[in-house]
């Protein structure tokens, strides 16, 4: 059982506590260098996140890949880090993964020690310093770029940050995008936006993000219907985490594949 | 140099057991006990903040009495093994029985060894998948470990609540039911424990993976007073 003397006790820092008992969670620097311009482009992936009135919804696909081949079809990189926030991945899966599972074990952890959640800009703080600790593995190719959201219950408001492989911290006002995908669906999301949307619409456009963005990056899965996989489609509002189900979203992509398909005939 | 007197090792040990036995006494007490959905805890606490029952890991809750910096560095340190071994395993690995036998040798470890022992009584429960797997360890402050079949009671005064709880506990309770039943062993006949000198938490099954919940004060009131 871990006992520390009050001088150099860890607090409630779980990360701090593994590196004391000699179990250090980042990947250590290895030889050989990445040109810095491949640190920038995370790959195979798309998620995106916006604000609507009362939250913010957070979406991504299903798709991981190695080179050109589809490695697995059923990933989830939108997860929830605690009741009142989520964080989507893009970037290399093991990283990522154990960057995400540390993340919420520390959320977790900080809120048993202290009795209270962490402020959700203390949550992106804490993951910066994630991404951060990830630099030298980033070096080396295996960039983590991940998107926080989250409800705010101090100012009652939605509010996302992207982060770059640096350790980064950006606030933005109403959407971001992450991944290869992340041009096409910022795209479409920016043309789409409207101030106080409704939960529904948000979802909506959400969805219609990732469909273009598989529509025209390879490495972005798009709904697979044949298999029932959708992206993993959530909001956050005052009250929580909430998954969108996957019937609600074979509803919403039977309109957008419709609406594509007049489109394409249409001519 | 001066030589120490000689005291018997027997001596020894008594005296600190006594000393511990009576810092927990002036404390006040808490009881723990089962009922249809799983656990509840129910202390007596003036304090809103300083807390005697909290969550240790998705169904485990700690609950001490005694000296509070003692017990929580006992929390916190049982927080963060439950964490650390959930990490570097799995979640399904963590239970309340390695460790009740951890806090039971380190309790162990500082009485024999260290100046003065800890004045605290701790209980660690875990609700189980079904009402039959559902396990609670007293772990006094020398580091004797009981284990608790259907109901605990820890601090001062514990004695006589026990022997309250013996004739007034029974199976397959509601919440409100066993909370009744939890206060009005702690109170005893010739007094009343207003709702705000109580702190309430339940490990419930039905509470998805993180079992552990507090009750506020106001869901406490009407828990209390049904009207």
């Amino acid at each position: 059982m871990p006992f520390f003397s009050p001088s150099d006790d860890p607090g409630s820092n779980f990360p701090d506590l593994l590196r004391r008992i000699g179990h250090d969670p980042a990947v250590g620097a290895v030889a050989g260098r990445l040109a810095v311009d491949d640190l920038g482009v995370p790959h195979a992936t798309t998620c995106v996140a916006l604000r609507y009135d009362g939250g913010v919804v957070m979406a991504g696909d299903r798709r991981a890949t190695s080179g050109n081949l589809i490695s697995h079809r059923t990933m989830e990189k939108v997860v929830q880090a605690d009741r009142h926030s989520g964080v989507a991945i893009a970037g290399s899966a093991g990283p990522a993964m154990e960057m995400v599972k540390l993340f919420q074990l520390q959320l977790e952890h900080y809120e048993k020690v202290e009795g209270a959640s962490l402020s959700l800009e203390g949550k992106a703080n804490q993951l910066s310093a994630m991404v951060r600790g990830n630099l030298p593995a980033a070096m080396q190719g295996m960039v983590v770029v991940p998107i926080f959201a989250g409800y705010d219950l101090l100012r009652s408001t939605g509010r996302l940050w992207d982060f770059d492989a640096t350790g980064g911290r950006y606030e933005e006002r109403n959407h971001v995008a992450t991944g290869s995908g992340s041009l096409h669906a910022s795209t479409v999301i920016k043309v789409g936006f409207k101030p106080d949307m409704s939960r529904d619409a948000a979802i909506d456009l959400a969805a219609t993000s990732l469909w273009e963005a598989a529509d025209a990056d390879s490495a972005t899965g798009g709904p697979d219907a044949l298999r029932g996989i959708y992206p993993v489609v959530a909001s956050i509002d005052e009250v929580g985490w909430e998954r969108v189900t996957d019937e609600d979203l074979a509803d919403r992509y039977g309109r957008i594949i419709d609406a594509a398909g007049e489109r394409v005939a249409a001519r | 140099m001066s030589m120490p007197f000689y005291v018997a090792p027997e001596q020894m040990m008594k005296d600190r057991a006594d000393y511990a036995r009576k810092g927990i006494a002036r404390g006040r007490a808490l009881v723990a006990m089962r009922y249809a959905d799983g656990i509840a805890i129910v202390a007596e606490n003036a304090s809103e903040t300083l807390r005697k029952v909290s969550e240790i890991y998705d169904r485990i809750a700690f609950a001490g009495v005694g000296k509070y910096n003692e017990f929580d560095q006992l929390r916190v340190a049982g927080i963060r093994s439950a964490d650390l071994k959930g990490f570097q395993y799995s979640r399904d690995d963590v239970d309340a029985r390695s460790l009740a036998n951890s806090y039971a040798q380190m309790l162990g470890n500082i009485f024999t060894h260290e100046m003065k022992p800890m004045e605290v009584e701790i209980l660690v429960a875990e609700v189980g998948r079904e009402s039959d797997t559902d396990q609670m360890f007293h772990i006094l402050y020398d580091g004797t470990v009981v284990d608790e079949r259907d109901h605990a009671a820890l601090g001062g005064d514990a004695e006589a609540i026990r022997g309250r709880l013996a004739e007034t506990w029974t199976e397959g309770l509601s919440l409100a039911g066993v909370v009744a039943v939890g206060v009005a062993a702690l109170a005893g006949e010739e007094r009343e424990i207003p709702a705000g000198d109580l702190e309430v938490a339940e490990l419930c099954r039905g509470n998805g993976r993180r079992c552990f919940h507090r009750l506020p004060e106001a869901d406490l009131a009407a828990l209390l007073n049904p009207s």
